[in-house]
């Protein structure tokens, strides 16, 4: 059996790399590509949207359509996530663990104990974690504002640098998924909710094709962002840049809220309560 | 053009020994039995995959695989490994 996959896989490979051969080179002026598309953005893409960076006008304007229902893939992946993994039967740990703050002792409580109320007096404490971490807390702590505003720099800069609402979606939930990693999960899902992420990741959804629809109801295309130019009170030119902000956002929010999302089912096996 | 093209020539190098890199992480991930080192290997992966992006100059993709490929995905794969056993029997 093995014999037999190794050679599909070769000829496979094989023929990949054969048909590979006919792929006009990098960088080829001559190639189709080079000859008959590109041109026009690089020469238009300034008059046409007021975006320096071409790659990201033809990601959010000129390939809007597609962006939007790259968005989609990414909000069905988590939605996925969720109904595959989510357990919403409450099962009872064996054992739990606490600490009481003031004296640092550890107390182990079987099932069927009397546990404490969570509170500043005693902490519940993860079964494979138990000693201090302070010294990663800290720096956690000092480390994710200036990671959180990086990320945002990315998503507001990707007219101008490379950059854009996936890359800085993704930042946003690597500072949050740091956090529930140096603390614990249950931490993390007291500052941000698993509710208020899964409404996220439909809203970042609901206002890139909302953009798209509101463009239709003042006459123009799905996603012609200029037509909303009235409304922001500026010409069409740089309304479209602006159009590119509001669906960057909108790609930001949901890619941060599906990443940290998949890190809580993933990490805790679906059940969102101890994990790593 | 002159200067373009001894920049190329200078570039070409580092080019083939990341690419090298490449292919021993690819072929090693697959290879390895211990999950966790699978992943880490991964992203060792992921990260040359941008250092090549960005060698190419495209610099948009090489900033996503960095974030995404290099970042996210390895901590995702980790607590997917957190979730079972370390080693893998094939």
């Amino acid at each position: 059996m093995k014999a037999i996959g190794l050679l599909i896989v070769v000829f496979f490979g094989g023929l990949l790399i054969y048909s590979s051969f006919e792929f006009p080179l990098w960088g080829d002026p001559y190639a189709p590509a080079s000859t008959h598309v590109s041109p026009y953005y690089i020469e238009n893409t300034l008059e046409d949207t007021s975006v320096p960076n071409i790659v990201t006008a033809i990601l959010a304007d000129y390939r809007g359509y597609d962006t939007m229902f790259e968005t989609i893939v990414i909000f069905t992946a988590g939605i996925a996530c969720i109904f595959l993994l989510r357990t919403f039967k409450t099962v009872e740990p064996d054992i739990r663990l606490y600490r009481h703050v003031q004296t640092g002792i550890t107390l182990r409580i079987e099932k069927g104990g009397k546990f404490p109320e969570d509170s500043n007096d005693f902490q519940r404490l993860d079964t494979v974690w138990i000693p201090y971490a302070l010294v990663v807390r800290t720096t956690c702590r000092l480390v994710i504002p200036f990671i959180q505003i990086f990320a945002l720099y990315v998503i507001a800069h990707g007219h101008y640098s490379p950059g854009g609402g996936f890359q800085g979606g993704v930042i946003m939930g690597a500072s949050m998924v740091l956090y529930a990693i140096a603390f614990d999960l249950r931490s993390a899902i007291k500052r941000i909710s698993e509710r208020l992420v899964t409404s996220l990741c439909a809203l970042g959804v609901i206002i890139y094709a909302g953009t798209g629809a509101l463009c239709m109801l003042f006459d123009k295309n799905y996603l012609d962002y200029s037509s909303l130019a009235n409304i922001f009170g500026v010409d069409p030119v740089s309304m479209r840049s602006h159009g590119i902000l509001i669906v960057e956002i909108g790609v930001g929010i949901v890619v941060m809220a599906v990443m940290v999302i998949l890190y809580y089912i993933l990490a805790s096996a679906g059940k969102l309560d101890e994990g790593l | 053009m002159e200067k373009g093209e001894r920049s190329r020539k200078m570039i070409w190098q580092i080019e083939l020994i990341i690419l090298a890199i490449v292919i021993v992480c690819g072929i090693s991930a697959l290879a390895v039995k211990d999950l966790l080192s699978a992943a880490i290997l991964f992203g060792a992966y992921s990260f040359m995959m941008c250092l090549l992006w960005a060698i190419m100059g495209a610099v948009d993709v090489a900033f996503t695989e960095a974030s995404v490929g290099a970042g996210v995905s390895t901590v995702l794969f980790v607590a997917a490994i957190f979730q079972t056993t370390r080693r893998t029997k094939d």
